[in-house]
């Protein structure tokens, strides 16, 4: 058995999934280039409201009706989506034409029921899609293409009855030449029934084998192997722009509705995505005329982004964006919030005139948390949360510290933040003669309680000045005696060190001391003394330093 | 029906160790679904009772927040108290700029600083907001220990009451680290900490006594839990402890 999915009026369609509010109105799609713009397609409502194929566009702009112009790129994202909605039922699935997809349906009825719930299903996949489809199922491939081309909605055609199911259907669903439908016209045969009854040596006497080839076809005999397509699991939606936009929340609209749809179309393939890759074609000539600082913003105002050095690249090239995620992830509305919060810290350079989207797909997450685990913020709102924690203090004050193998002082580096699920706690092996797989050699009440074993004391810590305070120490006999660095001022009570402390002498010498602690570029050479400083509410203890290079002095931080 | 004798004893909350013990028989830990502040001045221990907390925590696998206002977090100390880096998020408010060679600052100078520390203020306000409405976390750290107690007692109250309920009902500790009270009566539990000695060890194989052979050794620390509304409906008022807090190279 073999079932098909047809899209009428394909082009239309493709625009249409896109634009959900057009689905009831009158709607007819352009093409060419100015000024020899022309109807292409149409769907029913536009015909009925007087536009044919070939009118000019000023001519169809005179109906009430909606024009659009023709998009490849959509097309092919509509087309894509076809084989996600077939692949979801079947892996043997043919790619016949952009608007019809042949699947194999044999053996499927116990995961999908019988075939009339099968191609229910399937049109109801097609239509949360956004793809307005006809399904047929029939015995061979040809009879259901027939079927779906010729009859609305869903069709069941049992095995034997192809013939007569399909008779009353006209002869141009045969998709034949137009000299030989002028004949068969010429010869009163408008249907597929009274073409099956024409006798079969007549036929190829006057119209040759392709005579018998239509004739079997019109009985629905035709019996052909499926050529099964393997269609790269690339998701992608593209959306051009009738009119640039300039500001970020329309485009939040169009990227709401690219999104559901890549959403939905991995959902159908039952997959989710850790990476989306956004790509905005800008209109090139703002990008030339505009200075460095006019960019969009929310509302409207021009806003001047420090981040536009993201735009250094050829005026022709579109402006790409990452969202990268620490977990597969299948929710459109956060995929949105996220993509708004980047573009808000990034915004482009000018006017948006196309969208493209698409989506790495991976496997979802198993999601099982457990009973006894501690509770962990939810992988989607972290997200979120770091996106708007970026929005406030920056991408780059935000994550993970992570210390660095080096003697380097205050070496760090910051990683991104993805703690990894809890474990759960090892129960520990009671001693004794408890025997494994009993019942009684679980604790319980360790589970919750894997601490470090307390201590008496606590460790010291160090709170850091960043940048390290510049400061004024008077020395005697090689000791520091007093100390003014801001706040800090007073004599000093006691005094270790000095600890020499010096690394990577092979690098250059910076003597100013470096803030972004991420940049090790340079060789560092300092004599470190821990001194106790009185002051009005107590002893305070610093660590200080100075610099060998340029023999000045810093406080580095206060033990705390 | 609950007997009328009950109605003076709250339930008792879940709490995190601090993993000392002086400190955990005083308060019992710090209350999760409650603002705990720790105040002190400079070198007073709030830094390290805060690591120990963190080490807790993160012991337990929980994963923790610390919203730095002014990036005085040290990783070294953390990983050497035994902080689980991986399961902390650490939120820098510091705002990078070019340094300066300058020791004392002329009043335009002075007044950017103070415009700083309120930006400062406010993106940890604002982080902190949004850290405990995400949810999930064990542990939210506000540390404005460096922040002058001036600028601190700007913060408006409503804020600390909008935290108060926030993490109210939720799994979550909220601990604020600062020089004074500012939360006052929204906090569950406020603790002091004092520095009552340091500790230095001397070579005792020579006579002379040379600077680098005197070794910064550790701080004996004290606790004073001038508020706690943990278990009982009256709140406790003065209970002290003492601990060391020793150097990580002591050992």
């Amino acid at each position: 058995m073999n079932a098909t999915i047809y899209v009428p009026d394909f082009l239309v369609a493709a625009v249409v999934r896109l634009e959900p509010a057009l689905r009831e109105k009158a709607v007819a799609v352009l093409e060419g280039e100015p000024p020899v713009v022309t109807v292409a397609a149409m769907n029913e409502a536009a015909a009925e409201a007087g536009i044919e194929p070939g009118m000019t566009k000023l001519q169809a702009a005179a109906y009430p009706v909606e024009l659009r112009q023709r998009s490849p790129a959509q097309e092919a994202a509509a087309h894509a989506v076809l084989l996600d909605c077939a692949q979801a039922f079947s892996p043997r699935v043919e790619d016949t034409a952009a608007d019809t997809i042949v699947l194999d349906i044999a053996g499927l009825e116990r995961l999908f029921g019988p075939p009339a719930k099968l191609a229910q299903d399937l049109a109801r996949r097609a239509s949360e899609l956004g793809l307005e489809a006809n399904v047929a199922v029939a015995a061979n491939p040809d009879a259901a293409i027939h079927a779906a081309r010729g009859f609305a909605s869903v069709t069941i055609i049992p095995p034997g009855k192809q013939a007569e199911r399909l008779g009353s259907l006209p002869v141009d669903v045969l998709q034949v030449a137009p000299e030989i439908l002028q004949t068969l016209d010429r010869w009163g045969v408008r249907n597929l029934r009274a073409l099956a009854a024409l006798p079969e040596v007549a036929i190829v006497e006057r119209l040759g084998q392709e005579g018998l080839r239509l004739q079997k076809l019109a009985r629905g005999a035709v019996e052909r192997p499926l050529v099964p397509a393997e269609p790269p699991l690339e998701f992608e939606e593209t959306m051009e722009l009738e009119h640039a936009v300039e500001l970020l929340e329309p485009l939040a609209f169009v990227l709401g509705r690219l999104l559901e749809q890549l959403c939905a179309r991995l959902g159908a393939r039952a997959l989710a995505t850790n990476e989306l890759r956004l790509m905005l074609d800008l209109d090139a000539a703002q990008i030339e005329d505009s200075p460095r600082d006019r960019v969009i913003g929310r509302s409207g105002h021009r806003v001047i982004d420090s981040a536009v050095n993201s735009m250094t690249r050829s005026p022709d090239a579109p402006m790409t964006r990452f969202i990268r995620l620490p977990l597969p992830m299948l929710d459109s509305r956060l995929f949105l919030k996220l993509l708004q919060l980047e573009l808000r810290a990034h915004p482009p350079a000018a006017p948006v005139m196309k969208v493209t989207l698409s989506a790495e797909p991976v496997q979802p997450r198993p999601g099982q948390g457990g009973l006894f685990l501690p509770a962990t913020p939810a992988p989607d709102r972290l997200e979120l949360t770091l996106a708007r924690l970026a929005g406030i203090v920056g991408k780059q004050k935000i994550g993970a510290a992570e210390v660095l193998d080096t003697h380097r002082p205050d070496a760090f580096q910051m990683k991104r933040f993805a703690p990894s699920a809890p474990q759960g706690l090892k129960p520990r092996r009671e001693s004794g003669d408890r025997e494994i797989g009993s019942s009684e050699h679980l604790k319980t009440d360790h589970l919750m309680t894997r601490s470090p074993d307390p201590a008496m004391y606590s460790t010291m810590a160090l709170r850091r000045f960043r940048p390290p305070l510049a400061a004024t120490v008077e020395v005697r006999d090689g000791e520091p005696v007093r100390i003014a660095a801001g706040e800090i001022r007073g004599e000093v009570a006691s005094v270790s060190g000095p600890w020499r402390n010096s690394g990577e002498w092979w690098k250059s010498t910076e003597t100013t001391p470096r803030i972004d602690t991420d940049d090790h570029g340079s060789n560092w050479a300092r004599d470190e003394w821990d001194i106790a400083v009185p002051g009005t509410q107590g002893i305070a203890l610093y660590r200080i330093y100075r610099d060998l290079a340029s023999s000045a002095w810093f406080v580095e931080g206060t033990y705390d | 029906m609950v007997p009328a004798s009950w109605l003076g004893v709250r339930p008792q909350p879940e709490t995190i160790p601090t993993g000392i013990p002086q400190v955990d028989k005083l308060t019992g830990g710090v209350p999760r679904g409650g603002l705990t502040e720790i105040f002190g001045p400079a070198s007073s221990g709030r830094t390290s009772l805060l690591l120990a907390l963190m080490a807790q925590a993160t012991a337990q696998e929980e994963v923790c927040a610390l919203v730095d206002a002014s990036g005085a977090f040290d990783p070294h100390s953390a990983a050497a108290a035994g902080v689980d880096l991986q399961r902390v998020l650490w939120v820098r408010c510091e705002k990078v700029s070019r340094f300066k060679f300058h020791v004392s600052r002329t009043p335009r100078e002075t007044s950017n600083v103070k415009r700083e520390m309120f930006s400062r203020v406010e993106q940890a306000l604002r982080a902190a907001d949004l850290l405990l409405q995400a949810g999930g976390f064990g542990l939210v750290v506000m540390d404005l220990g460096d922040i002058p107690p001036a600028i601190a007692r700007r913060v408006p109250l409503a804020s600390w009451f909008r935290f108060r309920r926030a993490v109210e009902n939720t799994a979550t500790a909220l601990v604020v680290v600062e020089q004074e009270v500012s939360a006052k009566s929204c906090a569950s539990l406020v603790l002091k900490t004092q520095q009552s000695a340091v500790s230095n060890q001397q070579s005792a194989k020579t006579r002379i006594v040379p600077t680098h052979t005197r070794l910064l050794c550790g701080m004996q620390l004290e606790i004073e839990v001038l508020n706690s509304r943990i278990s009982q409906r009256k709140p406790v008022r003065s209970a002290t402890t003492s601990f060391e807090s020793r150097a990580s190279w002591f050992g």
